[in-house]
């Protein structure tokens, strides 16, 4: 080992020290092991006092977004020491409690394309968890073909006039704001459109909740009826907004994959030891299903380990053309890891509600269901595929 | 798992640049139908420049004349030749007999061969398996203690490069349990007969009668179970190493292919049909590159679960590289199915790096049972 390389592995040390220090300071006791990840995705769920003392601290220390610059709220830390603010978080079996749309999408899409008064206005509430944004691109007669849409943006000088239809607004019932892509120019398709963000408590905008097979609700559709939107929450030019939505799927599609690489949930062969047993050789006790976890969990294994190689090239500045792919497979994965769950579960693994099923069992059948979503929203499989083929592979023909 | 460090992205570019210029498929080619590419099924006039460049040793400590790389970076050097199908012992030479010298040998033996080895002067070939197909639990060659060393008794079936090796990596078994001998391949009572494969590359059967051996040839370093475990494991993730080279130059080949080839008046790329089967490819080969990356680097670092991330590898390798090449015959058409054509040699090996060492069941069910179920 160099003398750099010495001195790098003593900060890294002590930056471990650090975090372990101030998470034993702020993390309250009570919270230990109960991620509330899932609070984050349904939302409307009020966070508790000790939740909301949690979601202040990391969002006052910027952590809840450690690699974003501190200049707009984040925790500036480089990749290394955000991994081990991950890695201490999961020692304390603490959890991040800044999350949902605005961090994952909306934030680096500003960081990269928005004026600086709308960074300094929008960014640094995203870090500290206090606004909930929902993405208003979908529309009915818009899905795959996203850029056909056609809510319609009003150029009236000092504001927008914005009228029409949103649908599948992921927790537009409970957003304080949404970035949606509006058409600002019917005579063009993709050069018509621009990004525009729109106060949800603007007059005119109406939310109502779609109920899915899974019995929830987390999407919405939402109408505008002509609201005023400011001409200062235009992000980039008039007309150009396609090309930031195209970025901003980008931030999408890497983190939606669906928690294919998920460590925490306990693994399906788990699962499946508990509730089919094992041979006299310590083997799952049903050959077929065996196989099929096998392939699974070594699937899911691949998935975790091109997931960490698109995060180091990206970080050594390289074009990791794999993340294209995570989308997919991080799909594929959770769908196979809820039917290889209920399949090993059986009869248990398909309660609706009520007695005679644990909790595990009942949500085993709610993921089952809510997962069909996964290889359909933020672009389905097969645009997935298209993209891939004419992006990556050139295969458009000349 | 590292990132590339400058100096192994220099060694990937200059075996990537040596193989395009020095060992293209036309060179395979010629070999295959030449008399020495049927007597040794590699072209000793590339294995030296291999050695001159210094890839022999990539393994080997400084003090004995090599560069101390580790396994990633032969890992890149077999990818990159391997895209190219080159004929040559260095996976089992450079890989595994080093690393059965470095893990179980003695000084001496490190004195003796090592030098040679790097100097691209002796080839090691890996002999486990006794029938045709992989079960390195059921090893029934002889070894007993007879006076001044070892008497080894058996057979060993489809020993890669087993016909042109100067030593033997033996697994035997003793009264301790199964130990792994280095037998120099003139010894007297090694017989070895030919066995012609479909990929033209050596592959030797090997009788040994009453091979009577020095003390030392039991490689003694370590426990003889743990050692043999440990060889596997760097022929299994050179074998994916090189399997990762050859799928992903199947799919270039094949990609390039489809963007040439005009039907229905169009270029057949723009079909959607082959469109989603290509990026279908494209992840797999993406999922098969972590995987044996990370298995690359496990054993180079001596991980705990190298082993799982091995099997990891091998398993995916076997699958992904079986689908493209297969795909790779079905999109060229006819004429993939030509002798004429490339893609019949990229089938043909890939069969073979498949069954070798585990097949991708085989390394299903090792995973299975390291993850305890």
């Amino acid at each position: 080992m160099t003398a750099a390389m010495n001195d790098k592995q003593i900060a890294i040390d002590e930056f471990r020290a650090e975090v372990r220090g101030w998470i034993a300071q702020h993390f309250p006791a009570s919270l230990k092991g109960k991620n509330n990840a899932f609070a984050a995705i349904e939302g409307g769920v009020p966070l508790s006092p000790d939740q909301e003392e949690w979601r202040q601290a990391m969002g006052e220390k910027g952590w809840g977004v450690p690699t974003w610059p501190a200049a707009y709220g984040g925790g500036g830390l480089c990749g290394k020491q955000a991994a081990v603010l991950q890695e201490e978080l999961a020692n304390a079996e603490a959890y991040n409690p800044i999350g949902g749309m605005g961090v994952m999408m909306l934030g680096p899409t500003l960081l990269e394309f928005a004026s600086e008064e709308q960074k300094q206005r929008h960014i640094p509430p995203i870090c500290r968890g206090e606004i909930r944004w929902c993405q208003g691109f979908s529309e009915p007669g818009a899905g795959s073909d996203l850029a056909s849409l056609r809510a319609r943006a009003e150029d009236c000088g000092d504001y927008f006039l914005v009228n029409g239809q949103k649908t599948w607004t992921s927790g537009g019932q409970w957003s304080d704001w949404c970035f949606a892509l509006v058409r600002t120019d019917t005579s063009r398709k993709h050069e018509g459109i621009s990004f525009l963000l729109i106060d949800m408590r603007s007059p005119g905008v109406e939310v109502r909740p779609i109920q899915l097979i899974s019995g929830a609700s987390p999407f919405c559709e939402t109408f505008f009826t002509d609201v005023k939107v400011p001409r200062e929450n235009l992000v980039g030019e008039l007309n150009q907004g396609w090309a930031i939505g195209k970025r901003l799927l980008q931030h999408e599609r890497t983190n939606l994959s669906g928690g294919g690489g998920n460590r925490v949930m306990p693994s399906v062969s788990q699962i499946a030891k508990f509730y089919v047993g094992v041979d006299e050789q310590g083997r799952l006790d049903d050959p077929d299903l065996r196989q099929r976890i096998i392939r699974h969990e070594m699937l899911a294994r691949s998935f975790r380990l091109t997931a960490q190689r698109v995060m180091r090239d990206a970080k050594n500045g390289g074009v990791a053309t794999a993340s294209s792919i995570l989308k997919n497979v991080g799909a594929r994965i959770t769908q196979d890891r809820a039917e290889l769950t209920l399949e090993a579960m059986g009869m248990s693994g398909l309660g609706w509600e009520g007695d005679g099923f644990n909790e595990k069992e009942l949500a085993a059948t709610r993921l089952w269901l809510w997962g069909k979503a996964v290889s359909i929203y933020g672009g389905s499989t097969e645009i997935q595929n298209n993209v891939i083929a004419k992006r990556i592979l050139g295969m458009e023909g000349e | 798992m590292a990132v590339l460090t400058e100096e192994q992205v220099m060694l990937r570019e200059m075996a990537s640049s040596w193989a395009v210029e020095q060992s293209p498929v036309t060179a395979f080619r010629r070999l295959r139908d030449s008399t020495e590419g049927l007597q040794r099924g590699f072209s000793k006039d590339h294995y030296r420049q291999m050695a001159e460049m210094g890839w022999a040793g990539i393994l080997v400590p400084e003090e004995y004349g090599g560069s101390s790389f580790g396994y990633l970076g032969l890992g890149l050097v077999l990818e990159q030749v391997a895209q190219t199908l080159t004929a040559s012992p260095l996976m089992l030479t450079a890989g595994v007999g080093v690393s059965a010298l470095m893990l179980g040998g003695n000084t001496h033996q490190r004195e003796q061969w090592l030098p040679a080895i790097v100097a691209g002067e002796v080839i090691v070939a890996l002999a486990v398996d006794e029938g045709s197909r992989h079960h390195p639990e059921r090893i029934e060659c002889q070894a007993s203690v007879c006076e001044g060393g070892w008497s080894l008794s058996g057979r060993k079936a489809f020993v890669l490069e087993g016909g042109i090796a100067d030593v033997l990596l033996v697994a035997a078994r003793t009264e301790q349990g199964v130990e792994v001998f280095w037998v120099p391949a003139v010894t007297e009572g090694v017989i070895r007969h030919d066995r012609h494969m479909a990929d033209s590359r050596n592959c030797a059967e090997i009788e040994l009668r009453q091979v009577v051996l020095p003390e030392e040839a039991r490689l003694a370093e370590l426990p003889g179970e743990q050692l043999l475990q440990r060889l596997l494991d760097c022929a299994r993730a050179g074998a994916a190493a090189e399997m990762l080279g050859m799928a992903t130059q199947a799919f270039a080949v094949t990609l390039d292919y489809l963007k040439t080839r005009e039907q229905f008046d169009e270029i057949i790329a723009r079909f959607q049909a082959l469109q989603h089967r290509m990026a279908n490819l494209y992840g797999e080969i993406e999922l098969m590159r972590s995987a044996v990356e990370a298995a690359l680097s496990a054993i180079e670092s001596d991980d705990d679960d190298a082993s799982l991330l091995v099997s990891l590898a091998k398993a995916t390798a076997c699958d992904t590289l079986n689908l493209m090449t297969r795909e790779m015959v079905q999109l060229h058409g006819g004429i993939g199915m030509t002798d004429e054509h490339d893609a019949g040699f990229y089938l043909k090996r890939a069969r073979v790096l498949e069954a070798a060492w585990g097949n991708a069941s085989f390394h299903r069910d090792r995973f299975a049972r390291l993850c305890d179920y």
